[in-house]
């Protein structure tokens, strides 16, 4: 029964006509379903996998509203159906299910050619959502763990909730735009009379030119935020995400920066906001967290 | 008989699914309820914004936990990550109860997330009593199994769907969850009379009921939770309450949900088929049972 399930639906949202061992889905249907007065074995096997099937692409067409945006609705279909074939769930919660889903668009640049940096982007982005919206919250680091430390042994780790990325596209700025479309559509959709918008909102906002774009998605009071980073504070985060202590991943992050701007003013605001955040934790002793 | 051990001896009225959509007027207006339905799953996170609404309405209202992933008819052992954060769930909102479904979904660590139908034999039987058990014992709460509707019958079933019921919960030595809208859509799709089902089940071990709407279809009825719930199964909940007494009911609406006023109100029209019985006991002073339904 669950080979029936997890194998893609014909076009017709109805199994395929035939088994993987070549015979007829039919007839491997009839060896262990029975039929009734209305319904065929294998009519009642596809009433099951249309159940499956509708959810879970529901379940990624919510969680990547971004990628079905760029790709648009039928080939981001293609594109999950394609996904959920080669990676069905593997966890109990749906929670999980697109976990994999920004691997398998850069390993599987066909499926959503010619928007494949895009999408990945787009969906790394959208899952570092899902991992803010319930990850794991340490206790923040305090004024005290960092000056007992000091900055040459001090080593500390990102929130899990929090995830900083390099991106080529402004993704951001993109989803923020859809965001917008769908106030405006939704607006539109209304009785309540309202001021009529500037302008007719269109189907999809202009897809974003490429430009290098650092991101920092995160939780703060159980809401979901998006911060730009300089990209020398992306390097920063990186490092110290990375196991550097705080001393080298300055350094590091500031090795070629412009010396005529003062980066130690800038660097210290940058850290007021972050621990102000409760961004840091401490470093697992296992390595990295 | 007002309570039994597989609901922990608690006594309580009627109760509604916590969803999304009603999270906002349940925190504003603080609606008298006897208590919620949460989704297990939908819980076991780590942080975030589920739990500190979570950890609000446990401020307010008495919670009972309903899982849909527990697949006690798989084969696959239960998964270890699954157990510890249902654990740290059930330690969270003192659930008195457990539920989940008679059913299987995963295999070899794939998840359908279904609920799909077993083959009514006695080795299955067997193996999902065993199931139940373990888990229970990780737990450390009663568990209530419940039916659920289904769409195939297999060739291999040795007996009816109710004895198959029966043989797994006296093995498993556990309680019912009895959905009432589930017996009648699958009495629909094969042919079989509900109150057969109903007249044969251990009453004594039902902890808790289900009631819900389901949608007709040309060849068969689906079990979609997006009405309310229609005459022939107020009938068949009457029928069960006469047989189990005051059981604690809940009604499911899970799909186009309306507000949370018109869920309460159709939820406590099963206060009339309760009315005979004592009032429910115990719980959390704001959270007690309401008689009658929230209108404001």
């Amino acid at each position: 029964m669950s080979e029936a399930l997890f194998r893609p639906l014909n076009a017709r949202d109805g199994l395929q006509a035939t088994w993987s061992d070549g015979r007829s889905t039919a007839s491997v249907a009839a060896d262990f379903i029975k039929p009734n007065s209305f319904l065929t074995p294998v009519e009642r096997l596809e009433i099951y996998a249309r159940s499956y099937w509708f959810r879970v692409l529901d379940c990624l067409h919510e969680d990547y509203p971004g990628v079905r945006a760029i790709l648009g609705q039928r080939r981001f279909m293609k594109l999950s159906t394609a996904f959920l074939a080669a990676f069905p769930s593997a966890s109990f919660t749906l929670r999980n299910l697109g976990s994999r889903l920004p691997a398998f668009i850069q390993d599987q640049p066909a499926l959503s050619a010619p928007h494949t940096h895009l999408a990945v982007d787009m969906a790394r982005f959208e899952w570092a959502q899902v991992v803010a919206f319930d990850g794991p919250s340490l206790p923040p680091l305090t004024e005290d763990d960092i000056l007992d430390a000091g900055p040459t042994r001090l080593r500390v780790a990102l929130q899990p909730h929090i995830t900083v990325m390099e991106c080529a596209y402004p993704v951001d700025e993109f989803a923020l735009a859809l965001k917008k479309r769908d106030a405006a559509l939704r607006g539109e959709a209304s009785n309540t009379l309202t001021a009529m918008p500037a302008s007719r909102p269109s189907a999809r906002p202009r897809l974003p030119r490429p430009a290098r774009t650092c991101v920092a998605v995160h939780r703060q009071a159980n809401m979901l935020y998006f911060k730009r980073l300089e990209p020398e504070a992306y390097a920063i985060l990186t490092a110290l995400r990375d196991g550097r202590t705080l001393s080298a991943a300055c350094a590091a992050a500031l090795r070629d920066a412009d010396p005529a701007i003062d980066w130690a003013s800038r660097v210290q605001s940058w850290f007021q906001a972050w621990q102000a955040h409760g961004w840091f934790c401490r470093r697992s002793n296992r390595g990295r967290t | 008989m007002p309570a039994n051990p597989f609901n922990n001896h608690t006594d309580y009225g009627i109760g509604i699914g916590l969803r999304v959509p009603h999270y906002r007027h349940i925190l504003e207006k603080k609606p008298v309820v006897d208590w919620f339905e949460i989704i297990s799953e939908n819980f076991m996170v780590d942080a975030g914004r589920p739990l500190e609404v979570l950890d609000r309405i446990l401020e307010q209202y008495r919670v009972v936990q309903h899982g849909v992933s527990m697949y006690f008819g798989s084969a696959d052992k239960p998964d270890r990550e699954h157990l510890k954060r249902l654990r740290t769930l059930v330690k969270r909102t003192g659930t008195p109860w457990l539920s989940d479904h008679l059913c299987w979904g995963s295999v070899d660590g794939r998840y359908t997330h279904d609920l799909l139908p077993m083959p009514y034999t006695f080795a299955v039987a067997k193996h999902t009593a065993a199931k139940i058990r373990a888990v229970r014992d990780f737990v450390e709460v009663p568990i209530c199994v419940e039916n659920v509707s289904s769409y195939a019958e297999f060739h291999q079933s040795e007996m009816t769907e109710w004895e198959f019921l029966s043989e797994v919960v006296e093995m498993a030595d556990c309680g019912i969850l009895l959905d009432v809208n589930n017996i009648y859509v699958s009495s629909k799709n094969h042919s079989f009379d509900p109150y057969d089902y109903l007249d044969n089940v251990p009453h004594h071990r039902v902890g808790q009921l289900h009631i819900a709407g389901h949608t007709k279809y040309r060849k068969y009825i689906l079990d979609t939770h997006d009405h309310p719930v229609l005459d022939p199964v107020w009938d068949l909940y009457a029928h069960a309450i006469k047989h189990c007494g005051h059981t604690a009911t809940l009604l499911e609406w899970d799909d186009r949900i309306p507000s949370f006023d018109e869920v309460h109100h159709e939820a406590l029209k099963a206060t009339q088929f309760l009315g005979d019985h004592a009032p429910a006991a115990g719980g959390k002073g704001k959270a007690r049972a309401a008689a009658q339904p929230v209108t404001a």
